[in-house]
């Protein structure tokens, strides 16, 4: 009977040949982040220096240099990619991403403040904790904004305005910024980058990450059930309102560190779960870990397209990113169109 | 035996003005009640606010249950038909097991028996696989109900369940709900289709203007002054052997 195959659904670990892809895809694209780079090490060698072993320059790039600039690439990218997979499953919308609800454009404000007012220079994590606080902030204002028991078009309408609003306000520092130099520096870590990072921001942002990831791992439940909309989801047992705390919260937690240490990454958070839908049978639960392996693949792909296009001119991760995600979503796009006709 | 849901003066105001009024019923086991009335009478309201989805005044039974409590007791198919995402239709079946499953578990025997027998009651036998989102209106609007069926729960509340399906799976969806009344179980559903609520439904609660104004068995209530009165229809109801047959016959002016 065709009943035998169905206790795949409802599942919600990873499982299946999904699972092990992205597991390796992963595995994969890790190691190569930590053996290429700008002094060539051979493997044996570089994964010998990763436990302090052999010679201390070795050690020196391999500990400060590569370890936390693909930690960090990981962390984004899953933050990015699991953030995406539950706002679009909570907005029903295949259209949503991580930045809709403003705590990407927040967290970037206070990064340019600490940067403008010379908090930054004064003392180094400055920056991301800044950051990190008006990522949190924006959680606040969200819920002032949406009300206790608003659905999800006001939700998004108040992240809208607070996207605009700290837009804004990121302009205004750029325009009265007095200093050039503390311009450029603003407009280049708005492009987004993980280069020339140390395992003190791996620090600051791993626990706050972790925690964000384990609020949005909880909801596949929840955003499962509101696949037959808000009414029905309710009435079965998810409380909406404990859902959209959990999500802004755990959005607020993940993206805002990921923000706050790697500047502004686009379209990881709109085109993984895009491309991975389809893989997982559009089931939201199965999407949310899939797009966090999906996600963090494909952050360490682009940043190993960084080093590997254009070695000595600093290319922006945040630029890459946008260039491989904004044809791809054309793609996607092209390729509903045509299933759609 | 206890009735399955019981509300008392249930009221819900939208500003000053009641949408519901002072609404009070009990529903047992083995009753399929049609809850009838014009639009804009209040008939959905009411059945939100009895599952406490709105805020209201007065009591109902299931809005004191806890949220896990009353998706057991209740299983509630709103009149807005929406699938999301293009999931597979077993899997959307699947969805009304989620009130019976503890958190993290995957279906068992049990709720995989629920799931055909469900799927097998709406005639949606070889529909497994299909994507929910690519079948046509009324066979989306079967699989839905097939998902509030897969509940399992003793009571089914469902707002305008058979509009836009065709007279057979009308019909068809009609004698599932009765033959669940049978079972023990009870079915509470707004309908428009005033023949059809006669003929399937045991008890039909007339509701007008925010108020229950008649509950009682369909040849009791559907009598040609309440009609004109509340539907503004000018219409027959002869008593036969199938039940009462409802025949309308123009508006009154």
């Amino acid at each position: 009977m065709k009943v035998a195959a169905l206790p795949r659904t409802l599942g919600l670990g990873p499982s299946g040949p999904l699972g092990l892809c992205l597991a390796a895809l992963l595995l994969l694209l890790f190691a190569a982040s930590l053996l290429i780079g700008y002094t060539a090490i051979p493997a044996g060698k570089a994964l010998s220096a990763l436990i302090g072993a052999g010679d201390s320059l070795h050690v020196m790039v391999m500990r400060e240099i590569r370890l936390p600039r693909t930690l960090l690439a990981a962390l984004v990218g899953a933050s990015l990619g699991l953030s995406g997979a539950a706002m679009q499953g909570y907005l029903r919308n295949p259209l949503a991403e991580p930045g809709l609800v403003g705590v990407s454009g927040a967290a970037a404000l206070g990064a340019v403040i600490a940067l403008q007012t010379g908090l930054a220079a004064a003392f180094a994590q400055a920056l991301p904790l800044l950051s990190l606080l008006f990522a949190m902030g924006t959680v606040g204002v969200l819920l002032l904004l949406a009300g206790p028991r608003g659905g999800s078009l006001t939700l998004i309408l108040a992240g809208i305005a607070v996207s605009a609003l700290a837009g804004a306000l990121t302009a205004l520092v750029l325009n009265l910024s007095p200093n050039p130099y503390a311009t450029a520096e603003i407009v280049f870590w708005m492009m987004g980058s993980v280069a020339d990072r140390s395992m003190d921001e791996v620090w600051l942002a791993a626990p706050v990450t972790l925690l964000g990831w384990a609020l949005l791992l909880t909801l596949g439940r929840g955003l499962d059930a509101l696949t037959l909309g808000e009414d029905a989801a309710e009435a079965m047992g998810v409380s909406l309102g404990r859902l959209r705390l959990m999500l802004l919260a755990g959005v607020a937690a993940s993206v805002g560190a990921a923000t706050a240490v790697a500047g502004a990454v686009g379209f990881v958070g709109l085109v993984v779960p895009h491309l991975l839908r389809p893989l997982t049978g559009a089931r939201p639960s199965t999407l949310l870990w899939s797009s966090a392996l999906g996600g963090a693949a494909m952050v360490l792909a682009a940043d190993l397209a960084v080093r590997l296009i254009l070695p000595d001119r600093d290319l922006k991760l945040g630029v890459v990113m946008a260039l491989i995600g904004a044809p791809l979503f054309l793609h996607l796009i092209y390729k509903t169109r045509r299933q759609g006709s | 035996m206890s009735a399955l849901l019981e509300i008392r003066d249930l009221t819900v105001r939208r500003g000053e003005c009641p949408v519901v009024d002072h609404a009070t019923f009990t529903i047992a086991p083995g009753e399929c009640v049609g809850l009838i009335g014009p639009n804009g009478a209040g008939k959905t309201t009411l059945l939100r606010a009895a599952l406490g989805l709105m805020s209201h005044e007065g009591r109902s039974s299931l809005a004191a249950l806890s949220a896990r409590a009353r998706a057991r007791q209740a299983a509630w198919l709103p009149q807005a038909r929406e699938i999301a995402w293009p999931v597979e239709v077993e899997r959307l079946v699947t969805l009304g097991r989620l009130p019976h499953l503890p958190w993290g578990h995957r279906p068992g025997a049990v709720d995989r028996a629920a799931i055909a027998a469900a799927l097998a009651r709406m005639g949606l036998t070889g529909f497994e696989s299909r994507r929910a989102t690519e079948l046509s209106g009324g066979e989306q609007a079967r699989v839905l109900i097939a998902r509030a069926l897969a509940q399992e729960s003793p009571l089914l509340m469902a707002d305008e369940p058979i509009a836009g399906l065709d007279p057979a799976a009308q019909i068809a969806t009609l004698e599932t709900f009765s033959n669940l009344a049978r079972e023990g179980r009870a079915v509470i559903a707004s309908l428009h289709d005033l023949s059809l609520a006669a003929r399937y439904c045991s008890r039909l609660l007339i509701m007008d203007k925010g108020r229950i104004v008649a509950d009682g068995r369909p040849e009791d209530v559907l009598t040609e002054d309440a009609l004109a009165r509340v539907f503004h229809l000018r219409a027959r109801v002869h008593a036969t052997a199938d039940g009462p047959l409802f025949q309308p016959l123009g508006v009154v002016t």
